[in-house]
């Protein structure tokens, strides 16, 4: 009886994780085989034609490329300086508690309510407009926690006695962070990075109102200018326009694209992590 | 008559409310090999710690008394410690080597300390490795990662790096626990060539090490210095019976 | 004194992300509040009715939150029974290789955009679930839940794995010596000694669902209408903003009304994260 009992337990656990598996598969394998047969060069470096129903997606593409890079290159400086501080330079402290504590809520905020802030401050306070600009600073702020939490991990893997032969020759404490405690953690905060690239990528909510438009014949000529992105694309295929026949297989081609840039964007953070393990020796 | 390099009064460590060294009176002579025994958790590194001003570094540390260099309170609220543990260099335990070049490794003092020129670096790194017996074993590897080295090689690397910045003093803490015998040996060859340029302080639980290598030994028991003289004198006629015991190997 | 310089400089890296939480604040509370002046708190939460472009317009938005609610309720239906058994599975039954396979898995899980996930729902799940239960829409309530509750599994598996494996072997070690097998050591030790881990990881899980937003925008259907049955379409408060900010003129009651959504969801976010908190530290 309590082996049977053992056996229907294990059962059900193993059956849950392989729910979740068949579902990841499943999601994975629809959007393979369906996108696959749009998938080409022309697709992928073309404009969309005929509103929308027919071409590719390169300026959602491009859009893309622009909003996650220019989100990472707002928020890793500030995310690594932010992280030092408190990995380095920060006592205990009340002060620190409340910054952590802002961290972790910020890093609950729902992405629509970013969304919002970015449009009432970026593009109105601020005159950014609907524009690049606007999309990558309010996505930089939704990946700051991210790009923190990495940096401050990689920095408490950095092993004390590194930081003590440094001081033991008479290094300043800037001086030991740049020479040895950065230049150690450097694996770790590339990962935080490349994470903060995919998810800036694969973020709809956010750009909503603040960077994306559905349809544009030029690619953006200067921060100013609104962008198309693969997630506003995917979502705006199959929500706007008359033609869900020729739209839907598009939108399948853009699927696929946005979800083997963001896989393949993970599995390098992956892979950076587990390379820098194995050939760390400390 | 020889000349006193560091001299320590009433020095009192406390982490927290752990009285760790009490009242320590010391001596230490310039150009020899000092040796501080003791069983382990006695406040042996604790006590070289407070040469360099290392403990500065643990929160809880409160420190007491005076530490004269020459003549000058190292505690005294003028000093630049920066430029103080460049003229004390330490060594630790476990060899620790930055995850860098061999050359980086024995230039990150120097660039530190401003020398920029790479000529000069060049010079002062191979100096350096020189004399730390290492350089004909990675002349040819200086920019291979230094964690490459084996561990008796690391140690001595070590030592280079505290070479280079040309300290006067060099505080070695177990330098040998985590070698082999070879390695060890070595190393003890490497003491015994710098005693003439540097004045030598080394922490071991080795006795036969601290017989082998120093002139001078200083015996600390919890926190207190139960004994210091020249070595000689200490290992054959002993004047204080905890000391007799522990170098007979009674505790410890 | 250059070291000072470098420590604030730290410092005010370190406090952005309290300055950007602020800011979020403060602009919800500029933009929120004067739809209060148009109709009461208490209507604005208990109103039946949302028409906000109706003459006079109807800003009730009790629909909507039931609408947040249901859904999110039904998403951890699924997500946690799948998530708390997948994270009993990976820390205590399945064999280290497997679990060195798995737990990147989950990650990969929690990586693919919402987008992706809102647009299989509503190319395979949605048409699925229609055809299963015979319905006249795919897109209702309780599809929405399942896929929310896939994209809150890995939310709430790693955490409770987390607080499994954090589980201390001795108390194992005690029951296999009473004679226990081991499912009754997961069930009746591992897990109750985990318990406070397992309901931080549900409070998380709720937090990530109630905020998500293009899921439900492009699989719940989107009536705004009190839901009378699982499988009518719903309207939460996320897909509301995110549907409507676009149309709703700048400064207009419309504009203030999506703004005061934003500000009772950015609150039930952050009394759960805040919840979780508390309870993880103890
Ligand atoms: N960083 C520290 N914080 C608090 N206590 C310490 C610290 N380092 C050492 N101690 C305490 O100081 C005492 C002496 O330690 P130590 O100097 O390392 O001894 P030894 O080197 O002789 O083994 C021990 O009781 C130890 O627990
Ligand atoms: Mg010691």
């Amino acid at each position: 009886m309590r082996r049977f009992k053992q056996f229907v337990g294990f059962v059900v656990l193993k059956t849950s994780v392989v729910v979740g598996v068949l579902f990841l598969f499943s999601l994975i394998v629809v959007i393979a085989l369906n996108g696959a047969r749009v998938l080409s060069p022309g697709f992928l470096l073309e404009f969309p034609r005929e509103g929308m129903t027919e071409g590719g997606i390169f300026p959602a593409i491009v859009g893309t490329f622009l909003l996650s890079l220019g989100a990472v290159g707002f928020a890793l400086p500030l995310g690594v300086l932010g992280a030092i501080y408190l990995r380095e330079y920060a006592g205990g402290g009340r002060l620190v508690r409340i910054i952590r504590t802002g961290i972790n809520t910020l890093s609950g905020v729902p992405s629509v309510v970013f969304g919002l802030f970015g449009l009432a401050v970026f593009v109105k306070l601020f005159g950014f407009g609907v524009s690049v600009l606007s999309g990558s600073l309010t996505l930089g702020v939704l990946i700051l926690p991210v790009i923190i939490r990495a940096t401050e991990e990689a920095i408490e893997g950095v092993p004390r006695e590194f930081r003590e032969a440094s001081y033991a020759l008479g290094a300043t404490k800037w001086q030991t962070v740049k020479g040895v405690v950065l230049p150690a953690a450097l694996p770790g905060i590339l990962t935080g990075a490349i994470l903060g690239v995919g998810r800036a990528a694969g973020e709809t909510a956010p750009i909503l109102f603040t960077a994306a438009t559905f349809y544009t014949r030029h690619l953006p000529g200067s921060p100013f200018d609104e962008v198309m992105a693969l997630p506003y694309h995917i979502y705006a295929l199959m929500t706007e326009g008359t033609e869900p026949e020729h739209q839907v297989p598009i939108a399948y081609g853009t699927a696929l694209v946005l979800l083997l840039l963001v896989l393949a964007v993970n599995f390098i953070a992956i892979v950076i992590r587990y390379r820098a393990r194995r050939a760390r020796k400390w | 008559m020889v000349r006193e390099k560091i001299v320590v009064k009433d020095l009192n460590l406390w982490f927290g409310e752990n009285h760790v060294l009490k009242g320590i009176n010391i001596s230490i002579p310039e150009k020899a090999v000092t040796a501080v025994m003791g069983p382990s958790g006695c406040g042996k590194s604790s006590f070289l710690r407070c040469l360099n001003r290392m403990n500065d570094l643990i929160d809880t540390a409160r420190v007491t008394g005076k530490v004269l260099i020459d003549g000058r309170n190292i505690y005294d609220d003028a000093v630049d410690v920066s430029l103080l543990r460049r003229r004390v260099g330490m060594v630790f335990q476990r060899p620790n080597p930055f995850p860098k070049s061999v050359f980086d490794n024995v230039a990150y003092g120097l660039r530190i300390h401003g020398v920029r020129n790479k000529g000069e670096l060049r010079e002062r790194v191979e100096e350096a490795l020189k004399d730390a017996n290492l350089w004909d074993e990675v002349k040819d590897r200086l920019f291979g990662s230094a964690l490459e080295l084996s561990g008796g090689q690391q140690q001595r690397l070590c030592i280079a790096r505290a070479l280079a910045v040309r300290p006067e003093i060099i505080l070695l803490d177990e330098p040998a626990s985590a070698l082999d015998p070879i390695s060890t040996a070595k190393l003890e060859e490497l003491i015994e060539k710098l005693k003439e340029d540097y004045t030598i302080v080394i922490v071991t639980h080795n006795i036969q090490q601290a017989a082998r290598i120093s002139d001078y030994a200083a015996f600390l028991m919890l926190g207190e210095l139960i004994e210091f003289g020249r070595t000689q004198e200490i290992f054959t006629a002993p004047k204080d019976k905890r000391t007799e015991s522990y170098l007979t190997g009674r505790f410890g | 004194m250059r070291d000072n310089l470098v420590k604030h400089l730290l410092l005010s890296c370190a406090s952005l992300s309290i300055v950007f939480l602020a800011g979020i604040t403060v602009t919800l509370f500029k933009e929120g509040l004067p739809i209060f002046k148009e109709v009461s708190v208490f209507k604005f939460l208990f109103g039946r009715y949302w028409y906000p472009t109706y003459d006079p317009p109807d800003f009730g938005i009790l629909p909507l939150i039931l609408g947040s609610l249901w859904v999110t309720l039904g998403a951890l239906f699924v997500a946690v029974p799948l998530g708390v058994g997948s994270a009993m599975y990976i820390s205590e039954l399945a064999h280290p290789k497997l679990r060195e396979i798995l737990k990147p898995t989950v990650e990969l899980l929690a990586s693919v955009p919402s987008v992706v996930y809102g647009f299989f729902g509503m190319v395979f799940l949605g048409p699925l679930v229609q055809r299963l239960f015979d319905l006249p829409v795919g897109l209702t309530c309780f599809t929405a839940s399942i896929i929310l509750g896939m994209m809150a599994l890995p939310t709430v598996a790693s955490i409770a794995e987390d607080a499994i494996s954090a589980v201390p072997r001795e108390l194992r070690e005690a029951s296999y010596a009473l004679g226990a097998m081991k499912w009754e050591t997961i069930t009746k030790v591992v897990v109750p000694a985990a318990s406070s881990g397992i309901i931080a990881a549900v409070i998380l899980g709720f937090g990530r669902a109630v905020g998500e937003t293009m899921t439900v925008l492009m699989v719940a259907g989107g009536a705004a209408v009190i839901p009378r049955s699982v499988f009518q379409p719903v309207r939460t408060m996320t897909a509301t903003i995110a549907a409507e900010m676009g149309e709703a003129p700048m400064g207009s009651d419309h504009y203030h009304a999506l703004f005061g959504i934003a500000l009772v969801l950015f609150f039930i976010t952050l009394g759960f994260n805040l919840l979780a908190d508390k309870i993880i530290k103890g």
